[in-house]
C-alpha cells in the first residue's frame, strides 16, 4: 500500500510555544493510523497542523500534492475531513443542517448531498430520528456520531478524528470504534485517529506511533506496539 | 424517480441513487407561520385605509426602524458579531439618499438600492481591519465607528456636500415626497406603502439568505469558529459578507429614513441610536429574524410609554401627598426632574426578566405551550 499521506520534519508552535518538533509519519491509502500520547502530547496540534489551523513549518503531502502551506479551506477541499476535538457540534442548527454544513466544501449539488445525507442516516439510525432536534441537545454519543456523519458529508479521503471518545461512557466509546471499523471497510475512507485510549485505538488501527512531548518516541504495526513492554505499562496498563 | 448516475473516484462507497426520500417533510403552503405573516401583512397594509396622519407615520417610521433591526440582527443573531456602531451604516444610507436626491437629482426611488450599496461597500470594508476582533474589542471598534460618524459628516471638507451641522433639507422644491406614476394619493401614505414594499423585499430576501448555503456558513460560525473552519468554511470571507450585508440593509432603513423625515443631520445618527436599534434587536429576538416588526415597534413606542408611566407615578404621588415627588419649578427644570429614563429602564429589565430571549423566545415558549396542552 501507498502512503496517502506523507508528513515530514513537521512543527508547529502557538506563539513562542513550540508544540511539535520534527514529527515525521505517514498514513496509508485505506488504512487506519492511530497516534497515541498523554495529555499535551501535541496529539491535537499535530491534526490542527495538517489541517493549516497553527503556524507550522514541515513538508505535508496528500496524495502526491504539497499541502504544508495551503489554507484550511483549500486542504478540507481536497478531501481532508477534520472531526475536531470536543465534537465541534453546531449547537443550535440541526442535526440536518448540520450535516449539510460538512457538505460545504463540496459543489452545491443539491440531489447528492440529499442521497449522502439518506447514506449517513442509514449509518446512524440515531441521527434519523433526531434529524430536526438541534444538535445541542443531543446526547454526547449522539454528538459525536454527528460529528463523523459530518465528516462523510464531505466524502473525504482522509478522516482526522480527534479524540473520539472525549467524554462517553465506555460502552459508547465501544459503539463508535466498532462504527469506524466498519466505515473504513465500507468506504475504504483512510483515517487518522488521535487517541488517549491506547488499547480501543490499537484494535482500530493497523499502524500506530507514539508521541512524547511533541515528538514520534515509537512507531510499528498495532500489533507489535501493544505487544512493547513500555507501551504496555504506561498506556494499556496491564 | 431518476438515477443520476454519478461516480466518484475517491470514494465509491458514498455514491448512491438521488431520490427524495419518502420521509422527508413536504412544504406546507399554509402552515402556521405562514398564515401569522399573511395576517400580519394584511395589517400592515390596512393601516391608511382605517387610520390617517400621524399614525400612518409613525407606522412607516416604525418600518423603516424594523428594517435597521433585521440588517443588525443578520450581523449579531445569525453570524454573531456585535456591533455597536450599526448608526454609522444609517447614517451612510441616510447621506447616500440626500446627496443624490439634492445635489444629483436622482429619483429619490432609485437612491434606496443605491444607498444600500453603498453601505454594503463601507460595511464590507470595515469588516476587514474588524475581522481580527471578537466580542467586546469588535464592540469596541464598532462604538469608534459610531462616535466618529457625526464628527466626520460635519467637516468643513466636505460641508457642500453634507450640509455641515446644518444637513440637507429634502424636497424643497415640493415640499412632499413627489407621488410617482400620477397616482392620487397623500404623499404620507405613498410613503408608507413603498417603506411596506421594500420592508417586504428585504425581509424576503434576508428569509432566504438565512436559509441558504451561506447563511448555514454564517450560523455555523455563530456557534462555533472552530468546526466551521473544519468543514471548509472561509472565516474571513463569511464574517465580511455578513458584515457587508447588515450594512446594505440598515443603509436602506437609512435611505428611507431620509425620505420619511425630509431631512438628514448629522445628530440624528449619535452612538445613541445605535444602542436603539440594539435595544430592538434584543427586544425583537437576537436571531430570530422575524421579531424585527416587535423591535421596530419598541423603538419607536418604548419611550413614549415610558413617559405615560412616568405621568400616571406622578399622578398618583400628588394623589397620596408624596408633594417632593412632584415636579416643581418651571417646565424645563421639570423635564430633568422627570423619571421617564428610570422608568424605560425598569421596562427593560422586567422584559428581559420575563423574555430572556427577546419577544421571539417568548412566541416559541407561548406556541409550544399551547400545541403540549392541545395535543
Amino acid at each position: 500500500m501507498s502512503a496517502l499521506l506523507k508528513v515530514e520534519n513537521l512543527t508547529a508552535s502557538y506563539g513562542e510555544l513550540q508544540v511539535l518538533r520534527d514529527m515525521s509519519f505517514e498514513v496509508e491509502q485505506g488504512g487506519v493510523t492511530t497516534l497515541l500520547g498523554a495529555n499535551g502530547a501535541g496529539k491535537t496540534t499535530t491534526l490542527r497542523a495538517i489541517c493549516g489551523m497553527v503556524r507550522r513549518s514541515g513538508r505535508i503531502v496528500l496524495d502526491g500534492q504539497d499541502i504544508s502551506r495551503r489554507a484550511t479551506e483549500d486542504i478540507v477541499r481536497l478531501g481532508v475531513a477534520h472531526v475536531p476535538d470536543g465534537r465541534g457540534t453546531f449547537t443550535t442548527l440541526t442535526t440536518e443542517e448540520n450535516l449539510h454544513l460538512g457538505a460545504m466544501a463540496r459543489p452545491n449539488n443539491k440531489a447528492e448531498i440529499e442521497a449522502d445525507i439518506q447514506k449517513c442516516f442509514e449509518f446512524f439510525p440515531r441521527l434519523k430520528e433526531r434529524r430536526n432536534q438541534q444538535a445541542g441537545t443531543l446526547s454526547g454519543g449522539e454528538q459525536q456520531m454527528l460529528a463523523i456523519a459530518r465528516a462523510l458529508m464531505l466524502r473525504p479521503k482522509l478522516m482526522l478524528l480527534d479524540e473520539p471518545s472525549f467524554g462517553l461512557a465506555p460502552l459508547i466509546t465501544r459503539q463508535i470504534f466498532d462504527i469506524l471499523a466498519d466505515l473504513t471497510k465500507e468506504t475504504g475512507t483512510s483515517m487518522l485517529v488521535v487517541e488517549q485510549n491506547a488499547s480501543l485505538a490499537l484494535e482500530l488501527a493497523d499502524h500506530a506511533y507514539l508521541i512524547e512531548t511533541g515528538s514520534i518516541v515509537m512507531s510499528g504495526s498495532s500489533a507489535a506496539v501493544r505487544e512493547d513492554e513500555s507501551v504496555r505499562a504506561s498506556y494499556l496498563g496491564y | 424517480m431518476t438515477d443520476i448516475a454519478h461516480t466518484d473516484h475517491r470514494n465509491p462507497g458514498l455514491t448512491a441513487p438521488a431520490y427524495r426520500p419518502a420521509d422527508a417533510p413536504r412544504r406546507r403552503l399554509l402552515s402556521g407561520g405562514n398564515i401569522v405573516t399573511l395576517l400580519v401583512l394584511a395589517l400592515l397594509i390596512s393601516i391608511p385605509i382605517y387610520s390617517k396622519g400621524f399614525f400612518v407615520f409613525q407606522m412607516t417610521q416604525m418600518l423603516v426602524y424594523a428594517i435597521a433591526v433585521l440588517g443588525l440582527n443578520l450581523l449579531t443573531g445569525i453570524n454573531g458579531q456585535f456591533s455597536l456602531g450599526h448608526s454609522a451604516f444609517y447614517a451612510i444610507g441616510a447621506y447616500t439618499c440626500a446627496i443624490l436626491v439634492e445635489l444629483g437629482g436622482v429619483n429619490y426611488m432609485l437612491t434606496i438600492p443605491i444607498a444600500g450599496i453603498v453601505a454594503f461597500g463601507f460595511g464590507f470594508l470595515f469588516a476587514f481591519p474588524a475581522l481580527r476582533l471578537e466580542g467586546l474589542y469588535l464592540a469596541l471598534a464598532t462604538f469608534a465607528l459610531a462616535v466618529a460618524t457625526p464628527q466626520l459628516l460635519k467637516l468643513h471638507a466636505i460641508e457642500q456636500w453634507t450640509g455641515g451641522v446644518q444637513g440637507i433639507v429634502m424636497f424643497q422644491d415640493t415640499f412632499d415626497v413627489p407621488v410617482p406614476f400620477g397616482l392620487d394619493m397623500d404623499p404620507g401614505v405613498w410613503t408608507f406603502y413603498l417603506t411596506l414594499f421594500v420592508f417586504a423585499v428585504v425581509y424576503v430576501l434576508a428569509m432566504a439568505l438565512v436559509k441558504s448555503r451561506t447563511g448555514r456558513a454564517m450560523m455555523a460560525i455563530r456557534d462555533n469558529p472552530i468546526a466551521a473552519r473544519s468543514m471548509g468554511i472561509s472565516l474571513p470571507y463569511y464574517k465580511a459578507t455578513a458584515f457587508g450585508v447588515s450594512a446594505l440593509v440598515t443603509g436602506i432603513a437609512g435611505a428611507l429614513n431620509a425620505i420619511v423625515i425630509k431631512f438628514v443631520a448629522p445628530d440624528s445618527f449619535t452612538f445613541f441610536f445605535a444602542i436603539l436599534i440594539l435595544v430592538g434587536m434584543v427586544i425583537g429576538g437576537v436571531g430570530w429574524l422575524q421579531g424585527c416588526l416587535i423591535g421596530g415597534l419598541a423603538m419607536l413606542y418604548l419611550p413614549n410609554i415610558a413617559e405615560i408611566f412616568d405621568n400616571v407615578v406622578l399622578w398618583f404621588a400628588g394623589l397620596f401627598g408624596f408633594a417632593d415627588l412632584l415636579p416643581s419649578g418651571n417646565a424645563l427644570q421639570q423635564q430633568f426632574i422627570r423619571l421617564s429614563g428610570v422608568i424605560y429602564g425598569v421596562i427593560l429589565v422586567l422584559f428581559i426578566y420575563v423574555a430572556p430571549s427577546g419577544a421571539g423566545g417568548l412566541i416559541r415558549a407561548i406556541v409550544s405551550r399551547v400545541k403540549r396542552l392541545t395535543s
